[in-house]
């Protein structure tokens, strides 16, 4: 078991080590985040009322495409040199290699999470009324987004089409998650009287569901 | 390496055609029933005296309401398939669970138009958001249709088998809860319970709705037979090409060539 962690360490610190020197996170993929923000601000015509009433919203749908680059680029490291045959041969659990990748996406989703709530609260105005619910709530969708993106990600791994395929394999899929991940939101900005908290149940179930389904048929799909 | 066991140029056979005539008659009958013969939905408000009721628009439900049951069916029998690939690893479930995903897929498309046309005059909508089984199956549709993307993506056919059996349990998995969120969300519902447990429908009505059900089952047992014949004469020809492609490599390479690249590959 201590060997099973100590492989998705590895994996991780592997996939969070080429993030850090290739900086595409930071260079591409978070001022693309703000970005949408910003275009949302257009889009609905600049209104500082409307935004931050929609605000829960868009920021997850925010959260959903930069976690859709986020996943296309930790798919597409391990497609260059052959790079995940290397993996599947050092004689590694399928299921350990999940965990390793879905936890370096979870990790650049919580930086982008971070930066995005910065960006609706200078932007859009919202304010935090329950910290912990949208700390609680950024962790368990980022742990539901990482996971099953992972799992996706390796369906579409090695096809022409992926960067395609990848959107309308993995959106509807995270329905569930954007809802309750909105809903949330909502009531820890004060935006509406919902129980958050009931939401993050929902989430949480989603999460396991994902981390336990995504280990289990990962081994299904990279032993091709 | 795959030989045919015997060589057809249809997929057709005495058998399916019977099927398939039957299955159009019934179709003409269902559609005779459901559009000429039963009466609109006419009844009159018990206080004021009004004219209420679904008027013709009642006539969609007798091809909505067993479309979306054997949608259902359809996509429960590619999951079940898709397990059954995953355990066997056989062409017959993988063969199975595509076929029933494709016809699954368009009877689907059929239950969200058929239902919105029926939506327009009854519900005062085309759409309505916070519908449950509305959403549901709205998101099951764009499951699917991004599980039919990767089939046709997926040049390897054991891969595309094997990612296609992964897709197809996590979205009827993603189903439930999919589910649940939406009830949640809006908790409402614009559509009607079911009334045939009350048996409140009269009679021709009733007989109709049976005879969509038994109709649009025929309908769906007769696509899938199909569909899954051309899936297994599609597979029996790939695996014809690549048979033909190995032994033609086979014929070009000398024996040193192969030591050379295996001691190379080691």
């Amino acid at each position: 078991m201590s060997r099973f962690f100590a492989d998705a360490r590895l994996v991780a610190a592997k996939d969070l080590r080429i993030e850090a020197r290739s900086r595409v996170l930071l260079n591409q993929v978070a001022p693309f985040a703000l970005l949408v923000l910003v275009l949302f601000g257009f889009a609905l015509d600049a209104d500082q009322r409307t935004l931050r009433a929609f605000a829960p919203g868009l920021f997850w749908v925010a959260v959903l495409f930069c976690a859709l680059l986020a996943i296309q680029r930790s798919v597409s490291v391990e497609q260059a040199d052959g790079a995940l045959t290397g993996l599947r041969l050092s004689g590694m659990s399928p299921a350990a290699l999940f965990v390793g990748k879905a936890s370096a996406v979870f990790v650049q989703l919580v930086v982008l999470e971070v930066l995005l709530t910065a960006g609706i609260i200078v932007l859009y105005g919202s304010e935090v009324e329950q910290p912990l619910l949208v700390v609680a709530t950024g962790l368990l969708a980022a742990v539901a987004v990482a996971c099953t993106g992972t799992l996706y990600g390796a369906l579409a791994s090695g096809l022409g089409v992926r960067e395609t395929l990848l959107p309308i394999l993995l959106l509807p899929v995270l329905a569930p998650v954007l809802i309750g991940a909105t809903r949330a939101f909502d009531d820890a900005l004060g935006n509406a009287a919902v129980d958050g908290w009931a939401w993050l149940g929902l989430l949480a179930v989603f999460a396991v569901v994902a981390t336990a389904g995504g280990a289990l048929a990962h081994g299904a799909l990279v032993d091709e | 390496m795959t030989e045919t066991m015997e060589t057809t140029d249809t997929t057709g056979s005495r058998g399916s055609r019977l099927l398939g005539v039957v299955t159009l008659l019934g179709l003409a009958t269902l559609l005779l029933f459901a559009f000429a013969l039963t009466e609109p939905d006419v009844r009159l408000h018990p206080t004021t005296g009004q004219e209420i009721g679904q008027f013709d628009a009642v006539r969609l439900l007798y091809l909505h309401v067993p479309l979306a049951v054997f949608t259902y069916v359809a996509f429960v029998l590619c999951a079940v398939a898709s397990a059954g690939y995953l355990v066997k690893r056989t062409a017959w479930f993988d063969t199975m669970a595509y076929a029933a995903a494709e016809v699954g897929t368009v009877f689907c498309g059929l239950v969200l138009v058929t239902g919105s046309i029926w939506g327009r005059p009854v519900w005062n909508t085309w759409w309505e958001w916070g519908d449950v089984r509305l959403m549901t199956t709205l998101v099951l549709f764009l499951m699917f249709t991004g599980y039919l993307a990767l089939r046709r993506a997926t040049v390897d056919p054991r891969a595309s088998a094997r990612r296609g059996a992964v897709v197809a349990l996590v979205a009827v998995l993603d189903l439930p809860i999919v589910n649940r969120s939406v009830e949640w969300w809006e908790n409402r519902t614009l559509h009607q319970k079911s009334t045939l447990g009350e048996l409140k429908i009269q009679d021709l009505t009733l007989f109709t709705l049976m005879l969509g059900f038994l109709v649009l089952g025929l309908v769906l047992a007769w696509l899938l037979l199909h569909r899954f014949r051309v899936g297994w004469l599609e597979r029996e020809d790939a695996g014809h090409g690549v048979a033909t492609a190995i032994a033609e490599r086979r014929a070009d390479i000398d024996e040193g060539d192969v030591d050379a690249a295996v001691g190379e590959g080691a």
